[in-house]
């Protein structure tokens, strides 16, 4: 399992830019060409053009709005002073932008960001869960501290990466953002999944005594689910998975920050 | 001859030798692991070229576009198992397993139905069906198979055994568990999926004998299949990989007869995985073959 996402990570020395564009064909040999060569060629630039001004709009989009998502947790602290009734004043912005990050596995499927649809799809799936099945559905935890401090890492992870990806397809890259976005993870990675664990940890008592999302023996269906357990288990995937993707982080740093060439296992 | 070995770092050794021109592939791995003694012939991939496909080892040296010296690329594949280890394993399992549900053995159910059997006759059906579809798969295994390749490596056997052995188990659960609700049209839906699952049965085998009838003992060739006398080799006609055809209309007679979902659920998976090899088998064939004929689809007639 670990050598196939040490797959899934290598996408080859060099690359220096995962939210960018796949690179157009070369227009080279212009006497060569044929017309219908050069239609492709323009084919191919339009779509790339296409899809940088896409992504260009989603990463503004989506960093606008974790913005906005965490100017509002700020002023509702500091209006009220606590942080009780925190989650339902933002809830449904942070359903709305969290979901909208789907896309992101979509960018990968068609290829017009090079990263590994498996990776983004466990990442963007696993928020998608605490948002939606989670604190969404299991109202007695909304008010719980391991809620505010995920919801604080999530919106300072999140500006980070996609104010990253914006200066990235703009080629304005101003090197504290490149810092953040390679170092902030270190302390925030740790702390967003001690915040999500905390949080499910306190919603298990609530789903045993509610019986919710489960289904029991005899049903004409011959198949029984139990939330409560489901939800164990997605918090002991933490322990294969954290560190996965943690040590992959690791590696982007030290390629990124100090040049070096990381060798990936090869098949 | 050299060997250069590839890798992402920088290092690489070089092994020299001298070698007839009739010398095969196979018979240079065996140098090579008599001076290299920790990478035994199955787990050398030998190249011309480091990102090329891997040399066969019934090709033979002076057939190869090399001149007097040769430069080999080696690549390690890791560890292997023989595919008969591994299937014999990941079949074994499901059989045994799906048993130690059907008899209620300890510490599956509640402790008042330890050893109890079910009051519903389709669930000894099941249990019958499902040990005779995997009995006949060891034997497949051991008398009728012709393996185009001798290994796998290692890691496939705990990846392919937890499959087969995990869905076992759940489906296994729940067909032989105390609270079991039998299907809802009663004995007209047992009898037809009943009736599928041993068409089906019979019609796979028909294909894996047909199979290893195109195929002399030890060779590793591949030729066409064409419909036989069988009438269960006729569907040949239609579709290019009938085994696995055949595979999912028993696992759909399977699930019919015990209405389970787990069960339609490891049908349904199964019934992926077989699409993407059937592809695959197929796309080869039209690769390989300018004379395929072109009315085949690759699993299901005309659809797929």
């Amino acid at each position: 399992c670990l050598h196939r996402l040490d797959q899934w990570f290598s996408n080859g020395a060099g690359m220096d830019d995962p939210a960018a564009p796949l690179p157009t064909s070369p227009s080279c040999h212009e006497e060569d060409g044929t017309v219908e060569e050069k239609e492709n060629n323009n084919k191919k630039r339009t779509k790339g053009a296409v899809a940088t001004a896409w992504l260009t709009f989603y990463n503004i989009a989506m960093t606008a709005g974790w913005l906005v998502l965490a100017m509002a947790m700020m002023r509702f602290y500091i209006q009220k002073g606590t942080h009780k009734g925190l989650y339902r004043s933002i809830a449904r912005t942070l359903k709305f932008f969290q979901t909208f990050a789907l896309l992101e596995v979509g960018h990968c499927a068609l290829g017009i960001v090079r990263t590994s649809v498996i990776v983004t799809g466990v990442q963007v799936c696993s928020r998608i869960f605490m948002v939606w099945f989670v604190t969404n559905s299991i109202r007695q935890i909304q008010n719980e501290e391991s809620v505010i401090l995920f919801l604080v890492v999530w919106t300072m992870t999140e500006i980070t990466r996609y104010s990253y990806y914006t200066f990235n397809l703009l080629h304005h890259l101003p090197y504290f953002i490149k810092w953040a976005r390679y170092n902030l993870f270190i302390v925030l990675y740790p702390l967003g999944v001690a915040g999500e664990l905390l949080t499910i940890y306190a919603a298990l008592p609530f789903v045993r005594r509610s019986g919710m999302y489960s289904m029991r023996l005899p049903n004409k269906y011959n198949v029984s689910f139990d939330y409560y357990y489901c939800l164990i288990v997605f918090m002991l995937s933490y322990i294969p998975l954290f560190p996965q993707l943690f040590f992959h982080m690791l590696r982007q740093r030290r390629r990124v920050l100090h040049g070096e060439v990381i060798v990936e296992k090869d098949d | 001859m050299k060997y250069l070995r590839t890798s992402l770092h920088e290092a690489h050794c070089i092994f020299k030798c001298k070698v007839e021109p009739n010398a095969t592939i196979g018979e240079i791995k065996s140098m090579f692991h008599k001076s290299h003694p920790q990478w035994y012939p199955a787990r050398q991939s030998i190249r011309l070229d480091p990102k090329g496909k891997s040399l066969k080892d019934e090709d033979v040296l002076q057939h190869l576009p090399v001149g007097t010296t040769a430069t080999f690329y080696f690549r390690d594949l890791g560890a292997q198992i023989s595919w008969v280890t591994v299937f014999l394993t990941e079949y074994t399992g499901p059989l045994v397993l799906y048993l130690m549900f059907y008899f209620r053995v300890s510490f599956i159910y509640a402790p008042k139905y330890d050893f109890t059997t079910s009051k519903h006759w389709v669930v000894h059906l099941a249990c019958m069906c499902h040990s005779f579809h995997f009995m006949k798969r060891l034997l497949e295994t051991l008398f009728v198979h012709r393996f185009s390749h001798g290994t796998m490596p290692l890691r496939n056997i705990f990846k392919n055994c937890t499959y087969y052995w995990g869905f076992a188990a759940w489906m296994a659960y729940y067909v032989n568990h105390p609270l079991y609700t039998p299907p809802i049209y009663g004995e007209q839906q047992i009898r037809l999926a009943l009736i599928i699952f041993l068409f089906c049965q019979i019609g796979n085998f028909s294909i894996h004998i047909a199979l290893r009838n195109l195929r002399p003992p030890g060779s590793k060739t591949r030729k066409i299949p064409y419909p036989t006398k069988n009438p269960f080799t006729w569907i040949f006609l239609l579709v290019s990989c009938p085994n696995y055809t055949y595979e999912l209309g028993a696992w759909f007679g399977f699930t019919l007869m015990t209405q389970c979902l787990p069960v339609a659920f490891f049908t349904l998976v199964g019934f992926i995985q077989m699409t993407v090899w059937a592809k695959g088998k197929h796309r080869s064939y039209l690769k390989e073959f300018r004379d395929y004929p072109p009315l085949r689809s690759p699993i299901l007639p005309f659809i797929l």
